[in-house]
């Protein structure tokens, strides 16, 4: 199967380097980062891209834009791994609209779009006789939409609660281990490479909100939006608060929560028994699916890395290849 | 309450039934045979949640129905829950807070512990709270909700218990 890889940070080069590493047959056709593209309908030379890519910072033509290759390159399925934009979701919503009304396939890691238009784009890719999957935007190499799509099948989904944010649950897991003070764990998690410069998306809980409505509109298709989460962050907690918890056998941990029988659709820290399957250590996610059948189900697994949301886009891909693809 | 009542078929049936009569929630029936006990009686203790003012029904029910009441217990809060609330808590009345949730009736503060740092800092507290019934725990924490608001405190509360 043919793929057009649009985004060359570090998801888009995980990618990348995992279909050029494995034998999975799969194509890379058409590949853009933010200033250059590049086009090839039998196969780019993926080894040579990434050199360049680290080298000049480019990976292509500066003449070719994301947009062309999109509209363009010979390929089935769109891989769309640009940065997340919360607000407007652009420029990702348009390229991958465009990849749909050209019936292609696209799979994206990208929040933006799918927590601000999934319905849009979703009707889009069903007209077009064609899919949009994006497992790699909740809880990273967690496989959490296929396991609702197809272990879970059946089931009815009453209630989720997840540590959805690996940033926060660092900064929580070591405050309660080291204790230390909100300041100095941030300060730590930026030099691990968890927190960005600008901390404010992660620590106030919007990008767990922005997954917890991915999740909603998923499971309930209630067209919940961003702005109907109850929301705090952890920015206001104080070591003493892991310490009291502490002496009772607790901790406190960001839990994402959805109970649609209760109204309830809400980010917040909250107490956990040490021993509570949700109390996971460092940058790990985990989500609890509460159904009718299974009863609780509990996935724990990495939420961010290259090669670990790199694992859930080939997942996706290699589902459309084996369902919609098999000819080609 | 502890009850005596005949050892004979029935008799257990026959004592339970006037509680949920008065509406009422067995919540633990304890039924122990004593060796050094006259045979033909059994004592039973029963825990159990009332609404308010059916008590004394209740007794004259059981007493309809043969069986002797030997004691009756206090009322005891039964349910328990641990919250920690940050901010300006002494700037903002921490006994007033308290007190909105004492003076229900129906909850109570048990416990508190609390971390004091320097006097501009936020201070840290982990209260529990006790109440009669699951409404009654659910209605004190809507009031400190709704008081931690008032006040600019953050309230952190522990995950419900999935059901």
């Amino acid at each position: 199967m043919k793929v057009a890889l649009i985004g060359m940070g570090s998801v888009g080069k995980g990618v990348a380097g995992v279909i050029a590493r494995k034998d999975l047959g799969l194509t890379i056709t058409g590949i853009a980062d933010s200033t250059s593209g590049c086009v090839d309908p039998d196969g780019l030379d993926i080894a040579n891209l990434l050199l360049n890519k680290s080298k000049n910072g480019c990976c292509g033509d500066r003449q070719i834009s994301a947009m062309d290759v999109i509209k363009k390159a010979d390929y089935d399925a769109l891989i769309e791994v640009t940065p997340t934009n919360a607000l407007t979701g652009e420029p990702a919503i348009g390229y991958i609209k465009t990849a749909l009304l050209r019936k292609k396939h696209v799979v994206t890691s990208n929040k933006g779009p799918i927590a601000l238009a999934y319905k849009e784009l979703h009707a889009l890719a069903h007209k077009n006789g064609v899919v949009l999957r994006y497992e790699a935007t909740v809880a990273g190499a967690v496989p959490v939409m296929h396991t609702l799509e197809h272990g879970l099948a059946g089931n009815e989904i009453l209630a989720l609660y997840g540590v959805l944010n690996g940033t926060c649950n660092y900064i929580l897991t070591r405050m309660a281990d080291e204790g230390l003070t909100y300041e100095q764990a941030l300060l730590e998690a930026r030099e691990m490479g968890y927190a960005e410069a600008d901390p404010t998306y992660d620590v106030q809980g919007i990008d767990a909100a922005i997954k917890l409505v991915i999740l909603a509109n998923t499971i309930w298709g209630n067209g919940v939006r961003l702005n109907d989460v109850d929301r705090t962050g952890i920015d206001l907690l104080t070591a003493d608060a892991l310490r009291l918890a502490e002496e009772e056998g607790c901790t406190i941990r960001l839990i994402a929560e959805a109970i649609p029988r209760k109204h309830i659709l809400r980010v917040s820290p909250r107490i956990l028994g040490k021993n509570h399957p949700l109390v996971v250590d460092g940058t790990l996610n985990a989500l609890t699916l509460e159904t009718d059948l299974a009863k609780e189900i509990t996935l724990i697994g990495r939420g961010a890395g290259s090669t670990e949301t790199a694992s859930a886009i080939i997942g996706d891909l290699l589902f459309i290849k084996d369902r919609y693809a098999r000819s080609t | 309450m502890k009850l005596e009542m005949k050892d004979s078929p029935g008799q257990l049936v026959a004592a339970l039934k006037p509680i949920s009569e008065v509406g009422g929630n067995i919540i633990a029936v304890i039924h122990q045979r004593e060796p050094d006990l006259d045979d033909d009686t059994l004592n039973v203790q029963i825990v159990l949640e009332l609404p308010e003012g059916r008590l004394e029904r209740l007794v004259v029910l059981l007493k309809e129905q043969g069986v002797h009441i030997q004691r009756i217990g206090e009322e005891r809060l039964l349910y328990k829950r641990t919250v920690i609330l940050i901010g300006h808590l002494m700037h903002t009345d921490l006994s007033d807070t308290v007190d909105q949730i004492d003076s229900t009736g129906f909850a109570e503060v048990s416990e508190l512990a609390m971390s004091m740092p320097a006097v501009h800092e936020r201070s840290t507290s982990r209260i529990t709270i006790k109440a009669v019934s699951k409404n009654d725990m659910e209605a004190a924490l809507a009031i400190l909700r709704r008081v931690s608001h008032q006040k600019s405190l953050l309230l952190i509360e522990p995950l419900e218990e999935i059901a």
